[in-house]
């Protein structure tokens, strides 16, 4: 019977339209049609229907047996579903007993609390490896009633999030800007507080055919940002590298297209060495570069990329990615006159030496002694007021944890962890979390 | 019930939906208007609201959003501090596309002639599902495509050679060759825009009447001079309505041109330097952007849509200039 076909050419003339299906009222039709074409929409949501051309999706859904298999693999995946709730079950009550054991030793964790609350924060990719590798040794090991949600949505949008209060803690690679911390303060009511977390080196990649090792200082460096200093055989750059057979080659600069605390700090770096830059271009997540031939890539794979793409290229990109990556990265000579590889270790010396504020926003500028001049912070964005008492202790515990116990896992993910000076800062502000309640 | 009666006492046995007092029909002609006003209202909206939230930058830099060529974004939460100059995006969006479609629309009326008029049965099913299958892939994927292999391998030899040997007394073409440019990206969007110019040209030139070819032939007209004659003149409204499918691929494609197009925000002074569309710049500086920063962002995406409502306007006139209508064909 046609149960899609409604004014049936054989209804006499003067009756009553649905008269022919007498018992049919329209609304038990409706009901009959909206079933079929329910179970053809479930037909259609098999496990085909992501990845899978429409093309292919329409056949299938025609096909009259692909209804059947979609119930069995329903069936199986609920199956499997409920194999893997147990399986994580006992997982984690193993390892909690474990836990249990191993806290009996450990005479630095507060081993009496199992805490409980479940966390939200967002916002900068680029620590966002170490976040996710802390989180899950932290959530797996160390409380495990604890959960934590990282989203790295960006520096911008977590201190946007952040403001909006949208979720516990934020995570940026650039401080607050006093515009910011003062809206951040009318939002809540109470301040904003800064918890630096690990550092960054930020490196000179290169493509030059046959030179292997470069140095560069910082107003050769502004020269060539510039675009004043356009062939690689300009005597701003043979004068630092004597004996080095540089070639006649156009200078192509790589840089950050997209917003990035790379590229703040990088040219951070640049405003501190030239008033002329400081002045023009200036320092930011994302500025307009003026040398003429000048290329972007979409984060660091993109300016990797373009480095490695045009010969000539030089281009700024996180010490992590040059190391893994293996592109050739430029000595930089800092401001004791020593020409410093960038190293994790040469990170660390860094961040030693500088002045940090009590307010622990700060830049690290002027470097000396054996520590690579361009480098920089990313911070965890928390409130002095406002969190639920397990909300606060959680987050206390857990950002402790990060520092004190965190740093090979961070060395591991190539990242640099505070120097013992700044760690103790910041595990003073720790303490100021939901001081004011 | 009456009038029900009426009408099929008549002759008609199917009444006109407007005619018709049944409960059903009146909300199916109900639930059809809204379905075809409702593409009109989201439209609506969407220019409202995107208008009203990039308003604050048009104000501040007023002409110069689209007139100068500085993209100096602020970070201020409430105010415009930055300096918003589209003017490089917008060539590299034009130029991009232009590039795209020089290329591709003799490649694809080339190609769907050979299909319908010169090749054999078993060449051409398998041709034209190759060619249906080019449209399938991801635009991530050609973009992908284009900056680990397609260009460094292929595109950068051949665009030295172009450089070195015509770049000398062409401005446009002159070196230094940047890998990733406007002609790059160009490239790789017209292998993307192919196959929906030649999906549409081929079924426009599969629709000439077999009696006008064979008169052609019956003329003494050779097979070159019928298409010159029959083919093409008859398909011309739809190749442009195809050509209008393309461009606007073009000028939206987002991702793949973000990749390719080497993402400097200056305007290059040749094709072979690197620059930025406005489609790629949203994509690439909008999830780290200071909110002062993604209201001109928005007003990129403003005049994006402005100037693709400005290009098909323009080829709605050249098809009426040119004497033809955008047949149902074209509008496939």
């Amino acid at each position: 019977m046609p149960i899609s076909g409604n004014r049936g050419d054989d209804a006499h003339p003067g009756e009553p339209l649905w008269v022919p299906w007498g018992e049919f009222t329209p609304s038990s039709r409706w009901v009959l049609i909206r079933v079929t074409s329910l179970s053809y929409v479930a037909g259609a949501k098999g496990p085909d229907a992501v990845g899978v051309s429409p093309a292919k999706r329409i056949r299938e859904r025609r096909k009259p047996t692909s209804m059947k298999t979609t119930k069995r693999s329903f069936v199986v995946l609920l199956l499997v579903l409920a194999l893997l709730a147990a399986a994580c079950g006992s997982d984690s009550e193993d390892t909690t007993t474990t836990q249990g054991g191993a806290s009996d030793d450990m005479t630095t964790t507060e081993a009496s609390m199992a805490l409980s609350a479940h966390l939200l924060g967002a916002g900068a990719s680029f620590p966002a490896p170490i976040y996710l590798e802390w989180i899950g040794e932290y959530t797996s090991n160390v409380q495990p009633d604890v959960s934590i949600n990282y989203q790295s949505i960006g520096s911008g949008g977590g201190v946007e999030q952040f403001i909006g209060q949208q979720t516990d803690f934020g995570a940026s690679d650039a401080f607050l800007s006093d515009e910011d911390l003062a809206a951040a303060a009318d939002a809540r009511g109470c301040a904003a507080i800064h918890i630096p977390t690990v550092f960054g080196a930020v490196a000179l990649g290169y493509n030059l055919d046959g030179v292997d090792s470069l140095t560069l200082d910082g107003p050769t460096l502004v020269d060539i940002f510039f675009g004043n200093v356009d062939t690689w055989n300009d005597a701003a750059i043979t004068a630092l590298n004597p004996g080095m057979d540089l070639p006649d080659e156009p200078i192509i600069v790589a840089h950050r297209l997209d917003g990035s605390g790379t590229t703040s700090i990088f040219t951070t770096y640049l405003s501190d060495v030239s008033d002329e830059w400081a002045n023009g271009p200036g320092a930011g997540k994302e500025i307009d570069w003026p040398a003429p031939n000048s290329v972007g890539g979409d984060k660091n794979d993109g300016v990797a990329a373009q480095i490695q793409q045009n010969p000539g290229a030089i281009g700024y990109i996180e010490l992590s990615y040059a190391i893994e990556t293996g592109i050739p990265v430029a000595d930089m000579i800092n401001a004791d006159g020593n020409a410093v590889t960038p190293t994790l270790e040469s990170t660390a010396a860094a961040a030693d030496g500088i002045t940090i504020p009590d307010d622990l926003r700060f830049n690290i500028l002027g470097v000396g002694g054996e520590g690579y001049p361009i480098a920089g912070a990313t911070w965890l964005l928390l409130w002095q007021c406002g969190y639920d008492e397990n909300v606060s202790a959680v987050l206390k515990d857990w950002i402790t944890w990060d520092l004190t116990q965190g740093d090979s896992l961070a060395e591991e993910l190539l990242y640099s962890p505070l120097p013992a000076s700044l760690e103790a800062k910041a595990l003073a502000k720790v303490d100021l979390i939901n001081s004011e309640g | 019930m009456t009038t029900t009666t009426d009408t099929h006492s008549g002759a008609p046995r199917r009444p006109p939906l407007a005619g018709s007092k049944s409960v059903a029909d009146k909300w199916f002609r109900r639930g059809l208007a809204f379905a075809g006003t409702s593409v009109l209202l989201i439209l609506g909206t969407m220019l409202l609201f995107t208008v009203i939230d990039a308003w604050p930058v048009f104000r501040h830099e007023g002409l110069g959003f689209i007139t100068s060529s500085t993209w100096d974004p602020g970070v201020s939460r409430t105010e415009v501090t930055g300096q918003y100059g589209a003017l490089a995006f917008i060539i590299g969006t034009l130029v991009t596309a232009g590039i795209a479609l020089v290329i591709a629309v003799p490649l694809s009326v080339g190609t769907a002639l050979y299909l319908t008029q010169v090749a054999q049965r078993r060449v051409r099913n398998p041709l034209t599902y190759a060619i249906e299958l080019l449209a399938a892939v991801p635009s991530v994927v050609y973009g992908l495509w284009g900056l680990l292999f397609f260009v460094p391998t292929v595109l950068r030899p051949t665009m030295n050679l172009v450089a070195d040997t015509l770049g000398g007394f062409i401005p446009f073409l002159a070196p230094p060759v940047i890998t990733y440019n406007y002609f790059s990206a160009g490239v790789v969007l017209a292998i993307m825009i192919i196959p929906i110019i030649t999906a549409v040209t081929r079924e426009v030139m599969a629709k000439t009447p077999p009696s006008e070819i064979a008169a052609a032939y019956a003329l003494g007209a050779t097979r070159w001079e019928m298409m010159r004659s029959v083919v093409l003149p008859r398909a011309r409204p739809g190749m442009i309505g195809a050509t209008m499918l393309g461009l606007g691929r073009a000028l939206g494609e987002t991702i793949a041109v973000a990749m390719l197009i080497g993402g400097s925000k200056q305007i290059g002074d040749s094709i072979f330097k690197g620059g930025q569309s406005m489609a790629g710049i949203i994509a690439v500086t909008f999830q780290e952007a200071a909110p002062e920063n993604v209201k001109a962002l928005i007003g990129v995406g403003v005049v994006l849509f402005v100037i693709t409502i400005i290009v098909n306007m323009v080829a709605r006139g050249i098809v009426l200039l040119t004497g033809g209508h955008v047949t149902g064909d074209a509008a496939v």
